[in-house]
């Protein structure tokens, strides 16, 4: 069977450059609002730079820039791979594209002028919200759409995890940010009080779980197994811990409100189901790190690879993490300290910037018509000060952490308080120096990624790939449960 | 919440729970025609995308059914399922009153040593000045200052300026009851030439130099002010109204600050302590008061 038809690439090598650009300026601002931490006078008393303001600037920029153009771009790319077909809609993916990064200038622009919703993740405004909502489900048409016209009968299991991410953050996008506009910049939600709250983290918890957890999985389920040259170590594994992780995660919110005026049994929910999170979780784990079984060679000379096995570590000990902390006894000694921040940032640096950059590294050059990066040495040098920065900025934000809820609860024999807060914040000095160091690390590992992709792609006029068709009748043929 | 509301959680709830080991035993299940264990299934994506027939790890199943099992085990025990309880009978604020029941048990004993003994005499224990101390540091720093000396809007502690008295009887007071200042906003009253001078008057007060014709305009107008600053504006502890003569400036000494005051009034709170219990207010007292009483 000859057909003429090529995959749409251009959209995809756009929203690679983009993640590149982004994951630079969201970790510049992480970087920047960490020395504030450190020495406060670097807000230098300009409004637009201060804390408050720059802090969502940085969570949205890296969360929904970095992060964002990083998986809706694998998955245009991952989506016309394995189901062997063009993009269902160019125009609108081009939409998608230029939408998206509206949204993200627009976010650039409101959030340093102190226009927000006092979301945490969801500050953005209800007209940015409206756009976002219009693109997501743009990019919701396309790859459905894509899905639907595929030329393979079975859907592979990256693209179930792409799904799951797509229709999950509409869900959630939409009813978290319901508000009442009462001018262009300022808007009220509906929601009150402890439902505010319950609202706001099941919202919150699901953006962890849906957008950096399921949206990453999928990311992972291509590009490993391409990277390993490997078949996926097991499909029954994927099928359970698929179903099990979108069920389950959707229960784990009230976790973040332990302690609060949250009814008691929301709580209990809350703690219990993020304990049954664990196992769903280090499914996609053993799935990924087994493929390469038979291949644990390719690790000493192949550092796409380390990236890609490195993230999974990091999402195995994130999400043994997660639990714990969501138990009600270990949460009165984690909640509000800087242990949250290490939490975070061990799933946010250490398994979804290194899964993104692995699988920007194999993504780019068959973008770009290359067979491999300009340097796999930088590479190596990226990896290795990413992955030293990440374990400088966790261990220092454990024991910041760890010693904060100490000094809080500590009592002297007399009944009263040993410590003020502003003791503890005196304490943490030295770690947020620390801190600061593990993630400049990241980042100057970010600026030599931008390095080695500019080399790569410089130059270079990208060839359209034809759709594969050679292997269409075989993934067609067997019966699969 | 209703019957109905309360059933429809503990099932929904414990369905979602046993869902999970239904996806177990309904995946691991063996399908005629798959593929043999640890071999590749017939499906290729991509060119070269396949997928291994292997089991799910008996480790991993053992650890998801122990999760599973932990869930009911919390659901029996603690209130999860809608509105039962839980046999343990635990709630957030039950936990919150056990735990602070045990320590007002615990340091009883602490405090019954100063229970009994006035203020003035509790000031020259230096035990009792000791838990002054660590009480003051964990209930009074926030706005007073951890050295006591007060922020703006905040009253400076040490330098044996009331608002509403020194002693120990009205210290206790203000600690117990809180006090609520206010000044209401003149601005509207005096207009932008009255405020003018009214400022320049409260300024000579603590003597200042100000332009002599707006003094004196200004003293013309104070009989407004007198109400309760007194007509010589040496203030009135029995409601909290400044001495203006003495060049102490809760809200700041500067011509914009006072020109601020005066407009737009100031509103000042201490919360009441009452709940603190009246030996640990007494011993708080006794600090306040040793600051402007050193020995």
């Amino acid at each position: 069977m000859q057909v003429s038809e090529t995959y749409n690439d251009n959209v995809v090598r756009q929203f690679a450059i983009a993640t590149v650009v982004w994951g630079i300026v969201g970790m510049a601002v992480g970087v920047l609002i960490a020395a504030q931490l450190a020495w406060p006078a670097l807000n230098f008393d300009i409004p637009w730079l201060s804390y408050g303001r720059l802090r969502p600037l940085h969570t949205n920029a890296v969360i929904f820039a970095f992060g964002g153009s990083a998986l809706i771009g694998t998955s245009f790319y991952v989506a016309q791979r394995t189901c062997h077909v063009r993009l269902f809609s160019d125009r609108l993916a081009a939409f998608v594209f230029w939408g998206w990064q509206a949204v993200i200038l627009c976010a650039a622009i409101t959030l340093p002028l102190g226009i927000t919703q006092g979301k945490e993740y969801a500050e953005l405004e209800w007209p940015i919200d409206l756009l976002i909502a219009i693109v997501w489900i743009s990019y919701a048409i396309v790859f459905f759409g894509t899905i639907a016209k595929r030329r393979v009968k079975h859907i592979y299991v990256a693209n179930w995890f792409y799904a799951a991410f797509i229709v999950t953050i509409a869900v959630l996008h939409i009813f978290n940010n319901l508000a009442i506009p009462v001018s262009l910049t300022k808007s009220y939600g509906i929601y009150s009080g402890v439902v505010d709250a319950m609202m706001q983290w099941w919202y919150g918890h699901n953006a962890v779980g849906f957008f950096l957890t399921a949206g990453f999985l999928g990311m992972m389920y291509y590009f490993v197994p391409k990277q390993a040259e490997r078949p996926i170590y097991s499909y029954r594994l994927s099928v359970v811990h698929f179903w099990a992780l979108i069920s389950v995660y959707m229960w784990a919110g009230p976790h973040h409100l332990h302690y609060t005026s949250l009814p008691d049994w929301v709580q209990s929910i809350g703690a219990a189901f993020s304990i049954l999170l664990l196992a769903p979780s280090w499914g996609g784990m053993i799935n990924g790190i087994m493929t390469l079984s038979g291949a644990w060679g390719k690790l000493r000379t192949d550092p796409i690879l380390k990236f890609m096995i490195v993230s999974l570590a990091f999402y195995g000990m994130s999400t043994f993490e997660g639990p714990m902390m969501s138990i009600k006894t270990v949460n009165a000694l984690s909640h509000y300290t800087d242990w949250v921040i290490g939490h975070v940032h061990s799933g946010a640096l250490g398994w979804v910037a290194m899964m993104t950059i692995g699988s920007m590294y194999s993504l780019i050059p068959r973008l770009f018509n290359r067979t491999q990066m300009y340097s796999i040495k930088l590479i190596d040098v990226h990896f290795w000060t990413s992955t030293i920065g990440v374990v400088l900025y966790i261990t220092s934000m454990w024991i910041a952490g760890v010693m904060q809820g100490l000094m809080w609860r500590a009592f002297n024999s007399d009944g009263t308080l040993t410590y003020s807060f502003i003791e503890s914040v005196k304490a943490t000095h030295p770690f947020y120096l620390v801190r600061l160091l593990g993630g400049f690390l990241f980042l100057c590992g970010m600026l030599i990624m931008a390095y080695n992709v500019w080399k790569t792609v410089r130059g270079n006029s990208p060839v359209a790939a034809p759709v594969l068709l050679t292997n269409v009748a075989a993934a067609n043929d067997g019966a699969r449960p | 919440m209703s019957p109905l509301v309360s059933t429809i959680i503990a099932v929904v709830t414990s369905l979602n729970v046993l869902a999970c080991a239904w996806l177990i035993w309904w995946t691991a299940r063996r399908r005629p025609n798959e593929a043999a264990v640890g071999e590749v299934t017939d499906h290729v994506w991509d060119g070269d995308l396949r997928e291994r027939n292997n089991p799910m790890p008996r480790w991993w199943l053992i650890l998801f059914f122990l999760s599973i099992l932990f869930c009911f085990v919390y659901f029996l025990l603690y209130p999860a399922l809608g509105n039962y309880p839980g046999v343990l009978g635990w709630t957030n604020t039950g936990q919150y009153r056990q735990e602070m029941h045990a320590a007002r048990e615990q340091y009883k004993p602490v405090y019954a040593a100063f229970a009994g003994r006035s203020v003035a005499e509790l000031a020259k224990d230096r035990n009792a000045l000791a838990l002054g101390h660590s009480l003051f540091a964990n209930n009074c720093t926030n706005c007073h200052g951890s050295d006591a000396r007060g922020a703006v809007g905040f009253p400076n502690l040490t330098d044996n300026d009331w608002l509403y008295g020194g002693s120990p009887e009205t210290i206790t007071q203000t600690i117990e009851q809180g006090r609520s200042g206010v000044m209401p906003p003149l601005g509207a009253v005096l207009g932008p030439q009255g405020v003018d001078e009214v400022v320049a008057y409260v300024e000579s007060l603590s003597g200042r130099s100000a332009p002599t014709a707006k003094v004196a305009a200004g003293a013309a107008r104070f009989a407004l002010c007198a109400g309760c600053h007194g007509p010589d504006g040496k203030g009135n502890q029995q409601i909290g109204a400044p001495n203006l003569t003495d060049d102490i400036w809760l809200y700041g000494g500067s011509d914009a600050a006072i020109r601020k005051t005066i407009t737009e009034g100031r509103n000042g709170t201490m919360p009441s302590h009452a709940w603190l219990g009246e030996d640990r207010v007494r011993l708080l007292a006794a600090y306040v008061y040793s600051l402007s009483h050193s020995q």
